[in-house]
């Protein structure tokens, strides 16, 4: 659906997106990991049809970012980094506008901005101006705008950045459902959690480069190593963690536990279970240890550095 | 970026809500209605108070005038709004961050020009004519001064017009810069000019050279379309957005200088745009491959000058035939004595007018300075004024050869000997310079496409001053020499 080949923008002698490729898939939720100034909003205005690219190119449905820009407007909705809105304008009004931008006519503006208004709880505010709105109902009144044509592919911008916890949840809950029916989205984000909760895969963007992407678990595989398990014991382990050495990995342990690396979990845990039986030591539980993208993040931003 | 139609629905939408957003900003309504309201009243009175007291004096006509001038400066005063609207279009919005999400509607880059263009004109314009409508009532009631019809459409005309170059100029301004205190900084360069022009108008109106008003509404006309123009070819989103920044890179000023200079002609992009590794540039290389297309992308300025060139020298001819000097200012007698007498080269002390010896050295320099002229006009006149300095020297020519043919000598003649052994070069030298000057202005209406306005300024001023040092240099040096040797032997000889 998306499709960016050796795409630069450079402004000046500033390179904000430097030779990045990547393919998104129809239906598909990429989400953008990067810190501020990464390149996630030059690469989206380039995808977006909003910039030109420096060298290579985007095709964004099959149509060029470059020559066939309006039709790939046409087919986007841009959530920007900030909202923006038109402060003098009542919410009806300025999805009016948009809605006659995107080509939508009157009624269907009209159902679709009631609708919206509804379900992120702006529908009360509807008589009040924007420009009186607070923070987080300005950022969802930007989501609606973004979403009020119905394009198949969605541009989220920090979509919950300023919005409080109920609020993201709703705004969360609301792109899991994009994504049920279908959509493309392209998240970015800082959010870890965020990205982690609803995208497919992960790219993540430092200096305007790709550093890594994937699934979370096939980048924390990746860049992390295998999975971490953990083993808790009714009794002490005492020199049993010795007698363990051949058959797992062991990176850390105490008096009733120890972590190891399962390489191939299918093979060595029966393996483990049976052992630690025999040396008289009942399991209480077997897990993995979470490990958080933030490590994973941190880790290639200081492969960056 | 996009190539589609206009979709006037699109362009209409985005006029109704820049209008709706300026009629609910007090700031823009409250003045918007003083003007209208009660400015047209307070000029009434003030116009009859003046006729009034000049016509104590006898001097009726001027207080008569006062009415018609009292009519442009009613209308003028609401179509400065114009300016502040217009110049507000792009900046403001992209400092309230509004302009990335109009950016990312299908709407074209000219839809989004031409929607905000029309919807800075429309309101101040509809304020202008209501207050003229109001001024003229409040005339006809006050003791009725009559105003002829045809200078009502002229007062008309000419406020659209000065609100359109206010407008379009201010657009431009807007979508190159990147705060609303810059736009404002810069809107000196629109309001100055056009006040000075109000002045001219006033000036031909109180002079009752009514007719005048009609060739100052084409030179708006003419200004209006380089305005547009220019503003169609320079907006798109990429560059609004993209600039972050109105410092002034001298560093990098050069560096693209420099690039520009070694690029082959055709190449501006791939210097100014890329790192790629540019070929040397050499004396025989700019001769045997750069000059020839340069000529040949610059052939369409080559073209107009060689006709404004020729248009000049037929308007000076015309002008001897409608305005014929006595025989006695045409007596070629004493020439061939003079010049063997050597007298050319004895000018009175001081020289005549702006050279000041006959030598080839004062006549290259006065050659170059009005060359650097052509230059800094064409700058500072989109290229106009350089064709103007292009066609004056010829309408001379023309005007002194149409003399010549009145008082029954052969102007061929008279062509062959006093212009023709140096002009064969000169006037070559003359058509590239200011052709050259004349692409400087193209540059900065439409630069070539992929390049900004700035850009195209440097490749137009790198190019001029190649074809300057490399061409017209050296032809005018050597049309210098043969003026100064050859073309007084020639006199001596058809003389």
């Amino acid at each position: 659906m998306i499709e960016a080949v050796h795409l630069t923008k450079r402004f000046d002698t500033f390179v904000a997106v430097d030779d990045l490729s990547l393919s998104i898939a129809e239906g598909e939720v990429l989400a953008l990991l990067g810190h501020n100034g990464a390149g996630k909003t030059t690469t989206v205005r380039c995808l977006a049809g909003i910039l030109e690219p420096s060298s290579g190119y985007a095709t964004v449905a099959g149509y060029d970012s470059v020559q066939e820009a309006r039709q790939v407007r046409r087919l986007i909705g841009l959530l920007t980094e900030f909202p923006g809105l038109y402060d003098r304008m009542l919410p009806e009004e300025y999805l009016r506008f948009f809605g006659e931008m995107n080509g939508l006519s009157p009624p269907v503006i009209q159902g679709r901005a009631e609708k919206l208004l509804k379900h992120f709880d702006l529908w009360h505010a509807r008589d009040r101006r924007i420009g009186q709105f607070s923070k987080g109902m300005r950022q969802k009144m930007a989501l609606v705008r973004a979403l009020l044509h119905e394009p198949p592919i969605l541009f989220l911008d920090e979509p919950t950045s300023a919005l409080d916890p109920h609020s993201a949840k709703q705004v969360r809950d609301y792109v899991a459902e994009l994504r049920a029916q279908g959509h493309t989205i392209v998240l970015c984000t800082h959010n870890l959690a965020e990205a982690e909760a609803l995208a497919d895969r992960i790219a993540i963007i430092a200096r305007g480069r790709i550093r890594a992407a994937g699934t979370s678990d096939s980048l924390k595989r990746e860049l992390l190593g295998p999975p971490l398990m953990e083993v808790r014991t009714a009794e002490p382990l005492n020199g049993a963690l010795d007698e363990l050495r051949g058959l797992v990995s062991v990176v850390a342990g105490g008096d009733c536990w120890f972590h190891f690396e399962a390489e191939n979990p299918a093979l060595t845990h029966p393996r483990l279970l049976r052992r630690l039986d025999a040396l008289g030591h009942s399991v209480l539980a077997l897990s993995e240890v979470p490990r958080s993208l933030e490590t994973l993040y941190l880790r290639i931003l200081e492969q960056v550095e | 970026m996009t190539t589609d139609l206009i979709d006037l629905h699109t362009v209409k939408t985005l006029v109704r809500r820049e209008l709706r957003d300026s009629l609910r900003d007090w700031r823009i309504v409250v003045p918007i209605v003083l003007l209208t309201a009660i400015f047209p009243f307070l000029t009434n009175i003030a116009a009859q108070m003046a006729f009034d007291f000049l016509e104590g004096y006898g001097a009726t006509v001027i207080g008569e005038r006062m009415v018609p001038f009292g009519m442009m400066v009613v209308g003028f005063f609401p179509i400065t709004l114009s300016l502040v609207l217009a110049l507000e279009t792009f900046v403001g919005e992209k400092e309230r961050n509004t302009l990335e999400a109009l950016f990312a509607t299908p709407a074209s880059d000219l839809e989004l020009y031409l929607g905000k263009l029309i919807a800075a004109l429309v309101l101040p314009l509809c304020a202008a004519y209501a207050g003229i409508a109001i001024y003229l009532v409040t005339t006809s009631f006050g003791g009725g001064l009559e105003l002829p019809g045809l200078l009502l459409v002229q007062v008309l005309l000419l406020t659209t017009l000065e609100a359109l170059v206010m407008v379009s100029g201010a657009v431009i301004v807007s979508s190159h810069t990147t705060s609303v205190r810059a736009a404002n900084l810069l809107a000196s360069f629109i309001i100055v000019p056009t006040a000075l022009l109000l002045q001219v108008e006033a000036g031909l109106m109180f002079w009752g050279a009514y007719q005048a008003l009609w060739y100052v509404a084409l030179a708006l006309v003419v200004v209006n379309a380089i305005l547009i123009r220019a503003g169609m070819r320079s907006f798109n989103r990429e560059e609004v957005l993209s600039r972050e920044l109105d410092t002034l890179n001298l560093r990098r000023v050069g560096k693209d200088v420099r690039r520009l200079w070694l690029a082959p002609p055709g190449h501006a992009r791939i210097a100014l745009r890329t790192g790629e590794a540019l070929p040397r540039w050499s004396v025989k290389r700019f001769y045997t491959h750069d000059l020839p297309r340069l000529l040949r992308s610059g052939r369409f300025a080559l073209g107009a000058s060689a006709a404004i060139m020729l248009l000049g020298f037929l308007f000076g001819w015309g002008l001897a035939q409608r305005f014929p000097l006595t025989a006695s200012f045409v007596n070629f007698d004493a020439v061939a004595s003079t010049i063997s007498r050597g007298n050319l080269s004895e000018m009175p002390a001081g020289g005549v007018g702006l050279l000041p010896e006959f030598n080839a050295g004062a006549i290259l320099m006065h050659n170059l300075r009005a060359t650097v002229l052509t230059l800094m006009f064409a700058v500072l006149s989109f290229g106009s004024i350089s064709m103007l300095l292009a066609g004056l020297p010829m309408a001379v020519l023309g005007f002194l050869a149409g003399q010549v043919g009145g008082a029954g000598s052969n102007p061929v003649q008279f062509l062959a000997a006093f212009v023709l052994p140096h002009g064969v070069v000169e006037l070559p030298a003359t058509l590239i310079a200011a052709a050259f000057a004349l692409r400087i202005g193209a540059m900065l209406i439409a630069p070539p496409r992929s390049l900004t306005v700035g850009e195209g300024l440097l490749l137009g001023l790198t190019d001029f001053v190649k074809v300057f040092l490399f061409v017209v240099l050296p032809l005018l040096g050597l049309a210098s020499l043969l003026e100064v040797y050859l073309t007084p032997l020639v006199i001596q000889l058809l003389y």
